[in-house]
């Protein structure tokens, strides 16, 4: 990459660096509500083509033949400072786009693992896919209107996570109860840090 | 969002992928000075008095959107065009040096307390 020549510009040239935060789960768990309730904007939906093997194009030679899709990231913004920027990635919910994961992941602060109680099996192979990879991740139980509630400790036996991974009950939908769980996970990922060093 | 001015680069009926490719005249693959590009690779431009005759509308569009640092997938939302395609168009002006990144050296932020910190300050501010 080409980087700053003095005499290109005058002006003020910073450039941030960013983080992210991935939002994961099922389909339909409210990934993408819980990015809006806390991004700056409203969230976006950005896209990459895919082979239906499930790998990046690498030619258009015969691509016509092949059987392409898209899959659709949904992201939100929180500026922290002029320096620095939050993006917050929600997970494409299809089963099908569990590579696309491990872009997402790459260099993320920590993940939320969103669940409903209405599926709490969707959220298994999320929680398997950061365990696996050593990300620290949060479980965050979305708590429609109208959803059975059970406790804390109820749900945690059922999604069979370990006592070192918070467990937070939210509302997607819930601006504060959103900022919860973005502070929890980044708690989370502060603590595991410190057990590290 | 989606009323954006690069909407006219959707065709439903053609589907996404014909016209945004003849974009970037095939092109799928990033040149070497974008290769680095992330999905939260802030890129910014430079006002440079560069020739933009060879530019496409697209090119230009990228370096009036990135006026302010925006990360590519924000740049790939807002003119509807799929990564791969903006990762292309980016390249190309990255080479020109019209649009810059974060130095590659520093675009991995270690992740240590401090960053964290002060993300988790950021967070609660909002």
């Amino acid at each position: 990459m080409v980087s700053v020549q003095s005499e290109q510009v005058r002006e003020d040239l910073s450039v941030p660096s960013s983080v992210k935060i991935v939002i994961a789960g099922g389909f339909g768990v409210g990934k993408t509500t819980m990015v809006g309730a806390v991004s700056e904007i409203t969230p976006l939906r950005t896209e990459e083509l895919l082979t239906e093997a499930g790998e990046e194009i690498d030619d258009l030679a015969g691509v016509e033949g092949k059987n392409t899709t898209t899959v659709a990231l949904d992201f939100g913004r929180i500026t922290i400072s002029s320096e620095l920027v939050l993006y917050l990635f929600g997970t494409p919910g299809q089963d099908r786009f569990w590579f696309m994961w491990d872009e997402l992941a790459v260099g993320s602060i920590g993940a939320v693992v969103l669940v409903d109680t209405r599926r709490l099996e969707a959220g298994f192979g999320a929680i398997d896919f950061f365990e696996r990879r050593r990300i620290p991740f949060i479980v965050a139980v979305n708590c429609f209107e109208g959803s059975h509630s059970y406790t804390a400790q109820e749900m945690r036996v059922a999604l069979d996570v370990s006592d070192n991974v918070p467990l937070v009950l939210c509302d997607a939908r819930d601006r504060e109860s959103c900022k919860k769980v973005l502070v929890s996970v980044i708690e989370h990922a502060m603590n595991r840090l410190d057990v590290m060093a | 969002m989606s009323q954006h001015s690069g909407d006219w680069w959707y065709d439903e009926a053609a589907g996404p992928m014909v016209r945004p490719y003849a974009m970037v005249s095939g092109r799928t693959r990033p040149k070497p000075a974008g290769e680095d590009l992330t999905l939260t690779t802030q890129v910014r431009a430079l006002r440079t008095n560069s020739e933009q005759g060879t530019l496409s509308v697209e090119h230009l569009e990228i370096i009036k959107l990135c006026r302010k640092p925006l990360s590519v997938a924000e740049v790939a939302a807002y003119l509807h065009a799929p990564l791969v395609v903006v990762k292309v168009l980016l390249s190309d002006l990255i080479q020109r040096g019209d649009v810059i990144t974060r130095d590659p050296s520093r675009t991995a932020v270690p992740v240590d307390m401090n960053l964290l910190q002060k993300v988790l300050d950021g967070v609660r501010a909002i």
